[in-house]
């Protein structure tokens, strides 16, 4: 599913250079479920940035679902995202304005076009059926957060990003909402990445790959 | 929804979550094509109201005044200024072409007196063609006759207003009324033409030419000619307005032994001159007014900007959200493209409206007068495509900042 080769990422910081990423190469199976861990500064965002296309290695090969993206412009990256990858923040990143359906009705704007039907059933496998009308303001943290997991999955995309799903949310919704990611991980097979910091969470996952530095420091497998 | 509705739909969401901000800035809008609109509406009914005026005082005359005896600063003698005469007015009948009939008048300024009522009045000496070739109605009795004019005989036709000053409340019909030191009989009254921008007819006596001639003054030229203030040319054919005028000019040249290169001492004046004129002048005016209106649409334009640049910051997150859903370069210009310019489309309707109402106003409540304001629809199309065209151009800059935001960085705004 992702294949990356020596990846390196290299952000110009007036006179010296800051290198983030200094040779990285992962290999993650289609239905996989990884979680990333490091420290702050280890590269683990940039990292989760580029598999999500939202920026292009300095150097180094990366192929997504059989193609390589690593050279791709940014029309070409906007499809590859419209298409092949959904995402999960911190923050969940829901539209204030729309309504809990229209945020998830936007995950499929972009990637052909809204089917409200899917939607709503999106929004049923995250056990939100009732609060298809409420706006992201009358909703809870974890309730915003299913609606954001929702928003992701209801293209299906065959690769799934998480950065740190369940970080703003207390250790018992944290629970929650891994136990729909995993489910739903188990049902779709979508291949799944996500950034944490707690190990608790981590464990929820097939593997588990430390960075450190700018480079992958050990994988433990569970 | 339908594919092409969604682009609308966001648009409106955008808007409806910035109720007052939005509304404020469709106001700026709202008042400029309001403005072009009233503006241009009130012009075009101004030059509505002169053409009707022009063509009222009869579009198939010409007018043939004399000559400037001070023409290029030099003052001519006085008595050697050959001036139109009454032998012109002939000449011009017999030998022009295209030629209805020839009014020569004269006037002069008398005191009228009836009883103990007294007023100063301009007396024109005129022959039965004044009347068709000013357009005249009488409301009692009848005009000059051919029979009065070949007889000199005293009788007078009176405008409204001197009707109704000399003899309020009693028929002036058959009256006698003194005029300078003749006695004259009224024999008719004319129709009230009401005032117009080019004078009015209302405080005129009319009599026969020949009659002002005999009684009341007798100019000669120094060739024996009737001298006459001007004379009126009713053409037949209005498409050979410019063969009489033509014809006229050399006629006099030659009646008056102008020779090559001189100027004419009289001047030819056509109504189709002065209609083209006018045309020319109000067409300026209203396009005048127009500009002005339009510096007004331009600074709502600026407006749409403004909001929309401040709009594009705010929603930065969102823009990075979008674009992290699969948002291409074109979908976020899309969008905000489409948000100006439904902006400033609404606000050009709601202008179109409001611009209406205004002008319909100002023609019933009749501030201008009686002009009616003419909203036309070529005016109305022209106001909501430059309003949109506005709102293009206006969201073209914050949309190319907000397509170009990078979503990374986008999406860590706070």
């Amino acid at each position: 599913m992702i294949r990356l080769q020596d990846i390196t990422k290299v952000y110009p910081m007036g006179k010296r250079d800051l290198e983030v990423l200094r040779g990285v190469s992962l290999y993650i199976r289609q239905g996989e479920m990884v979680a990333i861990m490091g420290h702050s500064g280890s590269g683990k965002t940039t990292m989760l940035n580029l598999m999500g296309c939202l920026d292009i290695p300095t150097s180094g090969i990366y192929y997504l679902d059989g193609r390589e993206v690593s050279r791709l412009n940014r029309g070409e990256l906007a499809q590859v995202r419209a298409k092949k990858i959904g995402f999960i923040f911190q923050t969940y990143n829901l539209l204030p304005q729309l309504s809990a359906l229209a945020n998830v009705e936007l995950g499929m704007r972009y990637a052909g076009g809204i089917e409200t039907e899917r939607a709503v059933a999106a929004l049923a496998r995250v056990g939100l059926s009732d609060r298809a009308k409420h706006k992201p303001s009358e909703l809870s943290g974890g309730e915003q957060q299913r609606v954001a997991i929702a928003r992701a999955l209801v293209k299906n995309p065959p690769l799934i990003l998480a950065d740190e799903p369940t970080g703003n949310l207390d250790s018992h919704t944290g629970e929650e909402i891994m136990a729909i990611l995993t489910t739903i991980h188990n049902e779709q097979k979508n291949t799944l990445v996500m950034i944490t910091h707690e190990a608790d969470i981590a464990r929820h996952c097939q593997r588990i790959i430390h960075f450190k530095d700018g480079q992958v420091e050990a994988e433990e497998k569970l | 929804m339908k594919k092409w509705l969604e682009p609308l739909s966001n648009a409106w969401e955008g808007i409806k979550t910035h109720k007052l901000r939005s509304s404020l800035t469709i106001l700026g809008i709202v008042i400029g094509v309001a403005a072009v609109i009233a503006l241009m509406s009130i012009g075009r009914g101004v030059s509505a109201q002169i053409l009707s005026q022009i063509e009222s005082m009869g579009s198939d005359v010409i007018t043939i005044y004399p000559g400037s005896v001070a023409e290029r600063g030099i003052a001519g003698a006085g008595g050697s200024a050959v001036t139109l005469t009454l032998e012109d007015a002939e000449a011009i009948s017999e030998q022009v072409p295209y030629v209805t009939a020839v009014a020569p008048y004269s006037s002069a300024n008398q005191q009228l007196i009836v009883g103990g009522e007294n007023v100063h009045a301009q007396v024109i000496g005129v022959t039965p063609e004044y009347q068709d070739a000013n357009n005249l109605d009488i409301s009692a009795g009848a005009f000059i006759s051919q029979y009065d004019y070949e007889r000199g005989t005293k009788v007078a036709v009176l405008s409204s207003d001197i009707a109704d000053t000399l003899f309020s409340g009693i028929d002036p019909l058959g009256q006698q009324l003194r005029m300078g030191n003749n006695i004259v009989r009224v024999t008719g009254v004319l129709e009230s033409k009401g005032r117009s921008m080019f004078g009015s007819t209302d405080d005129t006596v009319l009599i026969p030419l020949s009659t002002l001639q005999q009684t009341i003054s007798q100019p000669r030229t120094a060739t024996g000619g009737h001298v006459v203030s001007s004379i009126a040319v009713i053409v037949s054919d209005e498409a050979q307005m410019d063969t009489v005028v033509t014809e006229t000019t050399n006629l006099l040249r030659t009646r008056h032994d102008l020779a090559t290169g001189d100027d004419d001492d009289f001047s030819v004046f056509s109504m189709e001159e002065l209609l083209s004129t006018v045309t020319e002048v109000t067409g300026t005016m209203t396009l005048f007014l127009g500009a002005i209106a339009a510096i007004s649409l331009l600074v709502g334009g600026i407006g749409v900007m403004n909001i929309m640049l401040v709009s594009v910051v705010e929603r930065t997150r969102e823009i990075g959200i979008r674009k992290a859903l699969g948002a291409r370069e074109r979908d976020i210009w899309g969008q905000f493209l489409t948000e100006s310019a439904f902006l400033s489309f609404t606000g050009g309707l709601i202008g179109v409206a409001v611009g209406w109402g205004v002008s319909k106003l100002i023609s019933g409540v009749g501030i201008m007068g009686e002009m009616t304001t003419v909203v036309s629809a070529d005016i109305v199309i022209l106001a909501l495509v430059v309003s949109v065209g506005i709102g293009l151009l206006s969201g073209f800059l914050p949309a190319r900042r907000a397509a170009q935001l990078n979503p990374i960085e986008a999406l860590r705004y706070e």
